[in-house]
């Protein structure tokens, strides 16, 4: 089980004010449907990008369903985040053709880089470095994801490489 | 896309065929073929006059003498039907095509960029040529991939990055000069990876890399949806259709291998109301992307599938279980079930079936490897924690809310169309005794061609890893190959010529699975592996049962101590006892396979447990605790290149002196290993 995935951080949690009320379009559309839970789950990540403490108590205020059930669904799954993330996220494939391709020196080299560790997020939270189980592009083994570009054939110092100049083209 | 002159075509097609016909067969049989050919090639020409007519024609040709001749004289017929065909074609000009090839795999290798680049140029230039987008044609190896088809043939370019795609249109399309060099495949020559086409079966891929996956007109002309029209012209009854399905012998390609008409059948059989049909597209193994292709490259075969098993058990309902990973087959997928309602092959009463109402829609996975199980895949979609629970009562009799439903995985319903289509008896043709038809297999790790391929059943491990594979990278020795994903197990060399069927796979303690071959060479260590593996379903138990989930955990802290070189005498056999136990007691296909790792391993390669566990050692050199780095005297140079780099500082030595490794600040990184360019760093 992923009991790493259910410790949450309520500090880091509590210190980003949100405008709850972007919620309620969401809400409007799922609510009393069955089998809203996982969507409404998924609405709200891809609205601030986690899910906060209060997001949660506003959606079971509203929408009636429990907040330990949502906890549970929450927690479950590995796609929900319970705390905030970087700008951007580094997927680093840790599927079978990338892990027999040295896929721990990639991880290992950007964790060295960035100063992070897995599933950590940069002091500035640009990056935010995540393990993945597989992308799905196992012929470019090694890969990893930035947004929606996936980059293949990696090495640690190209991967290193790449996120410096992503950094670099995003602080400019 | 259909020439106004078909009728044109089709008659000098026809007497094409019949010439090259006359000239290859004797005449007594020729006239009993010729009939056959009429009546079988006439309908599938008109249906699919497009620029790979060629394949479907000889196909259906093949299948209707088959049974008259011999393959030689079948052979012949079909080349130079081949032959007269794209002679016949090419004098109607056809304007030239230049497709890219824009599936996940294409745009991670910078397909995006080739496209806008030849875009860019046709525009600047104002270039006579139609551009077109395809997804994977399985050449995953060889990405970007850019065809162009103009009036001499096709022609496959590999590796098109934006510069070269500048070289390519400029020869090609400018001065009519292809660039052999780059080309690697075509029907004219001998090219890089003709055999890598030539020996595969498309069924299941039959569209993929053909066609644009964004146009529900270029799948009609390539028979798409002509299935279920067919069904609904012959009023073709459930119970035909679903026997159909049965003496295919098409089984469950999600892993299971159940029949799938059989799994209809039952689904039929339950009445009710409400019923539905789901496509599992949560493609969860580590190593396996056949499902992500199919639904990149040819959605609108999967929903025909669907609308077909729809029909078959009387479904009011679909629902696609898609993995969040993949958002081009989701945006495909949106983009498919948008154009199957415009055109009424979604909706109510489709294909004027009276009472015939289906409506699909796409649930996004939230990322658990164990809602691939279709219990827990159920649980998620009703909102709940993915968590499999008791069967019976199976699906078929009580599924999504409650109702009988029916759920087969991507390639399964991208097989039902072709079969319709072609008959039980077609698909039956291919394959062995108990496992009928294809098997797609994604080739991946330390294989030269990783990609997609799909071959009929029947065909040995070996064959597809060294023919269709193309043989281990760096010309390293092959070790073992990974079947089944996580759930699966590691086949070894000398096992190589087992046939891959699903009986004969689950004899050697692997699974057929969902098709993910991951090569491993002698760099690749087994107990890691098995760790490997074991850490992903430990982390991926729902909790459910305890032997799974306490079970898997304490497995993997004796496989971590063991590559940790802690290993002790026992441990093999506390391993095993655990995995029986495992195996014994948990309620799903997780927990029941999960030890299936570890157990081919021990089985297969117990003396490198052995030498983790007796000498602290690694035979592979991958567990890094077990490695001993240390500089070779003979050959140090002292050129400091290692001391400098090493991130400890646990290298010493003067300029143009030997250097030490202190072994206890060494942490094992290897940087020293891989930056020495004299090889004087000794790795044992």
């Amino acid at each position: 089980m992923r009991i790493t995935r259910i410790i949450t951080n309520e500090e880091s949690s509590g210190s980003d004010v949100q405008d709850l009320s972007m919620l309620d379009p969401l809400i409007a559309k799922h609510k009393g449907k069955k089998g809203n839970l996982i969507p409404l789950l998924q609405g709200a990540q891809e609205l601030y990008g986690f899910i906060s403490k209060a997001a949660f108590e506003k959606l079971a205020r509203d929408t009636g369903i429990p907040l330990s059930d949502m906890f549970g669904v929450a927690t479950f799954y590995a796609q929900f985040r319970l705390n905030p993330v970087g700008k951007n996220i580094i997927k680093v494939c840790h599927g079978t053709a990338c892990h027999v391709q040295n896929a721990v020196e990639i991880t290992e080299s950007l964790e060295e880089m960035l100063k992070v560790k897995d599933g950590e997020t940069t002091e500035d939270r640009f990056y935010t470095l995540e393990s993945v189980a597989c992308l799905g592009c196992c012929s470019l083994a090694p890969v990893m994801m930035i947004g929606e570009q996936t980059y293949g054939k990696l090495t640690g110092n190209e991967a290193v490489r790449i996120v410096k100049n992503i950094r670099l083209a995003g602080n400019n | 896309m259909i020439p106004k002159n078909f009728l044109s075509i089709n008659q000098s097609i026809n007497q094409s065929i019949n010439q090259s016909i006359h000239q290859s067969v004797n005449p007594s049989i020729s006239q009993s073929i010729n009939q056959s050919i009429h009546q079988s090639v006439n309908p599938s020409i008109n249906q699919s006059i497009n620029q790979s007519v060629n394949p479907s024609i000889s196909q259906s040709i093949n299948q209707s003498i088959n049974q008259s001749i011999s393959q030689s004289v079948n052979q012949s017929i079909s080349q130079s039907v081949n032959q007269s065909i794209s002679q016949q074609f090419n004098n109607y000009n056809m304007p030239t095509t230049v497709t890219v090839g824009l599936g996940s795999c294409g745009i991670a290798a910078g397909a995006n960029k080739t496209y806008d680049k030849i875009k860019a140029l046709k525009e600047s230039d104002n270039l006579d040529f139609k551009l077109k987008k395809t997804s994977c044609v399985g050449m995953c190896y060889r990405e970007p991939l850019v065809e162009i088809t103009d009036e001499t043939g096709t022609y496959l370019y590999g590796e098109v990055d934006a510069d070269r795609a500048v070289e390519v249109i400029e020869k090609h399309i400018n001065q009519q000069a292809p660039i052999r060099d780059y080309i690697v495949y075509t029907d004219l020559f001998d090219a890089p990876e003709n055999d890598f086409i030539g020996a595969q079966v498309k069924i299941v891929l039959r569209n993929c890399g053909y066609m644009d996956p964004e146009s529900i007109e270029e799948y009609e002309s390539r028979d798409g949806y002509q299935a279920i029209k067919k069904i609904a012209a012959e009023n073709t009854g459930r119970e035909v259709v679903i026997d159909t399905i049965l003496k295919s012998g098409l089984r469950g390609r999600g892993g299971g291998g159940f029949p799938t008409g059989m799994k209809w059948k039952f689904a039929n059989a339950n009445k009710s109301a409400d019923k539905y049909v789901i496509c599992n597209a949560d493609e969860g193994d580590p190593g396996a992307f056949m499902d992500r292709s199919v639904l990149e490259g040819d959605p609108h075969s999967v929903l025909e599938g669907m609308i077909i098993a729809a029909y078959a058990i009387e479904a009011t309902g679909g629902v696609i279980y898609c993995r969040a990973e993949y958002p081009l087959a989701i945006k495909r997928l949106n983009i498919a079930i948008k154009q199957a309602h415009e055109h009424g092959y979604l909706g109510k009463n489709i294909f004027g079936i009276e009472g015939f109402n289906l409506d699909i829609y796409i649930k996004e996975g939230a990322g658990a490897f164990v809602c691939g199980e279709e219990t827990a895949l159920i649980a998620s979609i009703e909102g709940e924690r993915g968590m499999p629970r008791k069967r019976p009562p199976f699906p078929a009799v009580s599924g999504l809310w409650k109702k009988p439903t029916n759920i087969n995985n991507v390639e399964t319903y991208a097989n039902i169309p072709w079969i319709i289509i072609h008959g039980a008896e077609a698909y039956a043709q291919y394959g062995t005794e108990k496992s009928k038809g294809t098997k797609v297999f994604a080739l991946a790790g330390k294989v030269r061609h990783s990609g997609l391929v799909e071959v009929p059943m029947g065909m040995t491990i070996r064959d597809v890893i060294f023919k269709l594979g193309g043989g281990i990278k760096n010309n390293k020795r092959f070790k073992a190959v990974q079947m089944g994903g996580p759930s699966g197990g590691c086949i070894p060399e000398f096992l190589s010529d087992t046939i891959v069927d699903y009986d004969s796979v689950n004899a050697t303690g692997a699974i057929m699975g969902s098709g993910g071959m991951v090569v491993m060479d002698e760099t690749t260590c087994m107990v890691d592996v098995a760790k490997f593996f074991l850490d992903f379903t430990c982390k991926e138990s729902c909790g459910k049962c305890t032997f799974c989930r306490m079970g898997t955990k304490r497995m993997l802290e004796i496989l971590d101590r063991i590559t940790n070189g802690y290993g002790r005498e026992g441990d093999l056999e506390k391993l095993e006892e655990l995995a029986f136990q495992i195996k014994d007691n948990s309620l799903c296909g997780l927990g029941q396979t999960a030890p299936n790792p570890v157990l081919t391993t021990i089985k297969y390669f117990r003396d490198e447990y052995e030498a983790h566990i007796n000498h602290k050692k690694c035979p592979a050199k991958v567990c890094r605790p077990l490695l001993t780095y240390k500089v070779d005297e003979e050959k140090c140079t002292g050129c400091m290149v290692c001391l400098k780099n090493c991130p400890v500082k646990a290298i010493t030595g003067e300029r143009k002196q030997k250097h030490f490794i202190n072994q206890e600040m060494c942490t094992k990184c290897g940087v020293c290993f891989s930056k020495c360019k004299f090889e004087s760093i000794l790795l044992s």
